[in-house]
């Protein structure tokens, strides 16, 4: 619009904040507008509020907001472009570079293929997933994007019409008796329905979890795009604790998987478990994300804090969820005792200690999660 | 329509200042959001810790604008029938039979049956029905709790302000209500939803604004107590406790130390009051273990 001289510094400014990592749609921007236009350009703090107000919608965008704010309208020479995310490899999904450092030999790439000719699918299945080659691995991406866990049921507070059990449903009551002149003479019932209860899922992305996480972490998406939004929610853990949930929603695992992987900047770092628990707790967890829920933590328990914070934070965790799984890669290791110093600590919290270095053990997860007798 | 100066404040000053004569010391983000909500009339979507205050806000503007507040608490499963409307069906079933007494035809009775007179109004229903006075302030609490089709739902209502009754027709707002939607944030919003209000992240306030709530709100307490307890509250936040104490929370403490007759902080009556404040007893221990009475001590010694 011509009368309007401030279109054209919104349209800008919103360019501005895509280019800073901010999602705008244009209907936001309208929004800005109009929001600009009620409160004036004269006044810096006021501009920098409405724009807030209607350009951010999540307080993690706060950040960028205010850096491309600070400079656009305060005229600063904008920094050197940030560099994106850094490409972090995606040992997630490097299932192409077969985890040496070397070039894949060509050698070894064909006796894989013609092992895993060999092999059965049942042997793929006990197979530690550290002994993975790369022919395994795509298979086994096929087989984990086929598991979809789902947790156990509960009663709903939702009512479902039942045909004999449970509550009056006066509603279609008076709607049978409309269609016999009046006359209640059927009644019709509404029971509670069985919900699944929400699963949580929490990666130990640390260094020794490596080559674990990506096949954990592709089995958290093929959880979370089997189920409606909100149904499950993933977590990863290192040195700190970072929801990925949006970013693994992505139908497409390698999508899903890349974003993830761009989110997260401390890939096979260091292990605070109890940390990484108590800032779990404190910003989802007790707050309702896992009250009821089944949460599903995957780590070989190695843990550089203290062993009492993780015992505080489980013993947290345990009074707000409904149940604890805890699958261990380790524990299927001849010899196996849980000794290492946060497994320990953590073991008297869980509900289920299950096995977590194969395919067949994400079977059983499944069913454990799904709240099978075990 | 009547008009009030709340309906279209002119400026954010105004804003800030009828908040404040009603009880609520807005920084100057929330008042410009709650401005541009009035001024656009858009939802206005609070998120942020539990106790900064959310929930207030909805309750002052109802006392400024003098609108009918319209309280919706969410929870899990709710649905149209809880939040909307909802037909009277037993004085339904009732009529029916008594038409069927004096041998009225079926169809005259459906027809009869779903007039206004059977029906139940909820709160998001009630607040886009025609007014005398100021339109209602219509809360939505807690949206985080309740699911994803209600919020489907819900956002069907705000971006229209109007409800389709089947059996009745469209009700449609003449002026749009005034709306407000709080989060705890123990789950994300779907993006639409938020796309169409006005988003603030309601923060802790600052010590000088915390001492100026506890001063409005708790007026039982005196100025220096006031100063304590909240540089108390802050020495509190940075302990890295499950549930840091919100404003609620320090006002509620300020209430109680006031009530014991105190006129200051001492670390016994800090320890007497400490349920007031903290309310989970792993937060109590460890601020007792962390050394209370050096920390009131503190505390005080800052605040003057």
């Amino acid at each position: 619009m011509a009368d309007r001289p401030g279109a054209r510094l919104v349209a800008e400014f919103a360019a501005a904040l895509r280019r800073g990592g901010l999602e705008v749609p244009p209907g936001t921007s309208v929004l800005f507008a109009q929001a600009l236009a009620a409160v004036g350009l004269a006044d810096r703090d006021l501009a920098y509020w409405a724009g807030r107000a209607t350009l951010v919608r999540r307080p993690e965008d706060r950040e960028a907001y205010d850096r491309v704010f600070a400079e656009f309208f305060e005229c600063r020479l904008p920094a050197a472009p940030r560099p994106r995310q850094a490409q972090v490899t995606l040992a997630v999904d490097s299932g192409e570079d077969g985890g040496e450092s070397a070039g894949p030999d060509p050698a070894t790439e064909s006796e894989a293929t013609l092992a895993l000719r060999y092999s059965a699918t049942e042997v793929l299945r006990e197979q530690d997933f550290s002994r993975y080659g790369e022919e395994e691995w795509a298979e086994a991406r096929r087989l984990i994007s086929a598991m979809r866990a789902k947790a156990e049921q509960r009663r709903s507070r939702r009512l479902r019409p039942h045909a004999r059990r449970g509550r009056l449903d006066l509603a279609r009551t008076v709607q049978m008796a409309l269609s016999s002149d009046g006359e209640a003479i059927r009644r019709a019932f509404a029971a509670p329905a069985d919900r699944p209860r929400r699963l949580v899922i929490i990666v130990d992305i640390s260094g020794s979890m490596e080559p674990y996480a990506r096949a954990f972490l592709r089995f958290a998406h093929a959880a979370l795009v089997a189920r409606p939004a909100g149904a499950v929610e993933v977590f990863v853990l290192s040195t700190r604790v970072s929801r990925i949930t949006r970013q693994l929603s992505s139908r497409d695992p390698d999508e899903a998987l890349a974003a993830a992987s761009a989110a997260v900047e401390d890939w096979y770092g260091g292990t605070r478990l109890g940390e990484g628990l108590a800032s779990f707790n404190d910003r989802w967890g007790t707050r309702g994300l896992a009250r009821g829920a089944v949460v599903v933590l995957l780590s070989d328990g190695w843990d550089r804090g203290e062993p009492d914070g993780l015992a505080a934070e489980m013993g947290r965790l345990r009074r707000v969820a409904h149940r604890i799984v805890w699958a261990n890669p380790l524990r299927a290791s001849p010899g196996y005792e849980p000794i290492a110093r946060g497994m320990a600590a953590a073991l008297p919290f869980v509900d289920d200690f299950v096995d977590g270095h194969s395919l067949a053990s994400l079977e059983h997860l499944v069913e454990v999660v799904a709240g099978a007798p075990r | 329509m009547t008009e009030t100066s709340a309906g279209r404040p002119a400026s954010v000053a105004e804003v800030s200042e009828a908040l404040a004569a009603h009880g609520y010391l807005a920084d100057e983000g929330l008042a410009t959001t709650i401005f541009l909500a009035l001024a656009l009339a858009r939802p206005l979507f609070l998120e942020g810790d539990a106790g900064v205050g959310k929930t207030e806000v909805a309750k002052v503007l109802s006392a400024w604008t003098g609108g009918e507040l319209l309280r919706l608490q969410c929870y899990e499963g709710i649905n149209l029938a809880q939040a909307a409307y909802e037909w009277d069906y037993s004085r339904q079933l009732l009529h029916l039979r008594a038409v069927e007494a004096t041998g009225e035809s079926a169809r005259q009775a459906e027809e009869e049956i779903y007039t206004e007179r059977f029906l139940v109004r909820r709160p998001l229903l009630s607040a886009l029905e025609p007014t005398e006075g100021p339109v209602p302030v219509l809360l939505v609490d807690e949206i985080d709790r309740a699911d994803d089709e209600f919020e489907a739902f819900l956002l069907e209502i705000l971006s229209e302000y109007a409800v389709t009754v089947p059996e009745l027709g469209t009700i449609r707002a003449a002026e749009p209500p005034v709306v407000v939607l709080t989060s705890n944030r123990t789950r994300d919003v779907h993006d639409a939803l938020k796309r169409r209000c006005l988003y603030h992240w309601v923060e802790h306030p600052s010590f000088e604004r915390e001492v100026e709530i506890i001063r409005l709100r708790a007026p039982e307490a005196s100025g220096r107590l006031a100063r304590e307890i909240a540089a108390a509250a802050a020495s509190l936040r940075e302990l890295g406790l499950y549930k840091p104490p919100g404003v609620a929370e320090t006002i509620d403490w300020a209430s109680a130390v006031a009530s014991l007759g105190r006129e200051s902080l001492d670390a016994r009556t800090a320890d007497l009051t400490l349920g007031a404040v903290l309310k989970y007893q792993e937060d109590q221990a460890r601020v007792r273990a962390a050394g209370l009475s050096e920390m009131v001590r503190a505390a005080v010694q800052r605040s003057g």
